[in-house]
């Protein structure tokens, strides 16, 4: 080979790789871009299947109380006043409440429930006891600790119990699931106390009327899941 | 001869199957302390001068571990590698105040809740200290939580069901949670006064004193941050619990050992 072209081979190799030097940087960028893009897609697309709660033109708006996280004071909850139009009836009301709670108020550092955590489904028992079905989002995108969680499931409580006294108590699926923990550390396998006048949770071991109507309402909720 | 062998072999068989079945059920019930909920020393029934036993063995509790890492900080502050290190601290410091210490985990596995539980449910006069790293709140800061009083399960074989197995020690856990948050409160500005009360799950099936502390925070800008905390912890806690020390008294029923009914 004529050292001309060894020249030629250098250069063009040379070339050829700060080319790749440049170009690769901004493939990453697209790559990482398109990443997020499907997964931004995928959420909504799953809350696009989500069948939407009813708002009535006729519901009156009225000031409902959400409880979001306290800038002023570490760890605790801040009763906010928005207005809304809330139906009378208990179940929709409570759900309108549970999704305005989950878009999060306008500062964004208050949130106390993931972005992209929404609400499946929510039955009211006849004994006070409701059952709300959350998406996967919520056990998976919460920060990781026991004040966080604490803070998480107290914004839910506080917040049904503020705007839907029929709620007395409540109990969290995932995914129509009933899971040991939040994210770790919560205990989710017992009813939580809604109302500050409702009776204790009944016991999990041993046989209660109370445990017998949210069986059944786990079972329907898992049930709707699977198909 | 032959026929002696064979009895020989079928009586050591038999025996190896009963010996295997103790071992698969090992039934460990404990006498209820009913009283424990007031934080006085409870009484039995069935026994008129029972022996007392006071307060020996603290269990720790590193939280998560194996590939649950835990809270995770933007500095690659991982909580389950962080425990670690806040137990041995603690360990040193409760051996300096005449403890026995035990930890559910040593390195880098992940026992379950049950298994964790099973390890101070196994103990005469020990309490449980399950330790955490949040991802959030004020750096610096740490907090105790207690489980709320929730009542025991209406048992007449005096049994304490496994999944119900705080319900009779509440009262005591919250004089040993206020009694560690003083002590963290005086260390850690910011610090609330006394314990929280959370349902936290690993707590729910502990038959003894039982507490979480969790200090804040794995979002530290800084690793030294977090390390420079960690011994005034440790010493918190431990003075916390010595304080707790003479509160801590159980009866021993004859023949009765502690841990709850699985």
């Amino acid at each position: 080979m004529s050292p001309k072209w060894r020249v030629w081979l250098a250069g063009g190799l040379l070339g050829a790789v700060i080319a790749a030097a440049l170009y690769f940087p901004a493939l990453r960028r697209q790559v990482d871009k398109a990443k997020q893009i499907t997964e931004k897609t995928a959420e909504q697309a799953r809350r696009e299947l989500l069948p939407p709660t009813p708002v009535t033109s006729g519901d009156p708006k009225v000031k409902a109380k959400m409880f979001w996280g306290s800038k002023s004071e570490d760890g605790s909850l801040e009763a906010v006043n928005v207005e809304l139009p809330l139906s009378k009836d208990p179940v929709l009301r409570a759900k309108q409440i549970l999704n305005t709670l989950l878009a999060g108020p306008v500062d964004l550092e208050s949130r106390t429930l993931p972005p992209d955590a929404a609400l499946l489904a929510f039955y009211i028992l006849p004994d006070g006891t409701a059952i709300a079905d959350f998406s996967e989002a919520l056990a998976t995108a919460i920060p990781s600790g026991i004040q966080s969680e604490q803070l998480a499931v107290d914004s839910i409580t506080r917040t049904l119990e503020a705007n839907v006294p029929q709620v007395q108590r409540l109990r969290i699926l995932i995914h129509g699931q009933e899971v040991e923990t939040l994210a770790g550390h919560l205990d989710l396998t017992q009813t939580i106390p809604v109302s500050t006048a409702a009776p204790a949770a009944p016991a999990r071991s041993g046989i209660s009327v109370l445990t017998a109507p949210i069986e059944k309402a786990i079972e329907k909720v898992t049930g709707s899941a699977k198909h | 001869m032959r026929f002696s062998l064979l009895v020989l072999l079928g009586v050591g068989l038999l025996l190896s199957a009963a010996g295997f079945a103790f071992q698969d059920k090992p039934q460990t019930p404990i006498a209820a302390p009913n009283a424990a909920n007031s934080g006085q020393a409870p009484i039995s029934n069935s026994s008129p001068n029972p022996q007392r036993i006071g307060l020996n063995v603290v269990v720790l509790d590193p939280a998560h571990g194996g590939t649950d890492l835990g809270a995770r900080g933007t500095e690659g502050i991982r909580e389950s590698d962080v425990v670690l290190q806040f137990a041995a601290q603690l360990k040193r410091a409760l051996e300096g105040q005449g403890f026995l210490v035990i930890q559910t985990r040593e390195g880098n596995e992940d026992p379950s809740f049950d298994d964790r539980s099973a390890r101070v449910n196994a103990q005469r006069g020990a309490i449980f200290v399950s330790l955490h790293i949040a991802s959030t709140g004020l750096a610096g800061t740490a907090r105790t939580y207690v489980l709320a009083d929730f009542p025991p399960a209406n048992d007449t074989t005096g049994l304490i069901p496994w999944d119900r197995a705080q319900a009779p020690f509440t009262g005591l856990s919250h004089k040993l949670g206020d009694m560690v948050q003083a002590q963290l409160a005086q260390r850690f500005r910011g610090s609330p006064p006394a314990a929280q009360v959370a349902p936290v799950r690993q707590l729910r099936t502990i038959a003894a004193p039982a507490i979480a502390v969790e200090i804040s925070s794995v979002s530290v800008e800084n690793r030294a941050d977090l390390d420079q905390m960690i011994p005034g912890v440790a010493e918190a806690i431990a003075r916390g619990v010595a304080d707790f020390r003479p509160s801590y008294l159980l009866p021993v029923t004859p023949g009765a050992a502690t841990g709850a009914q699985p």
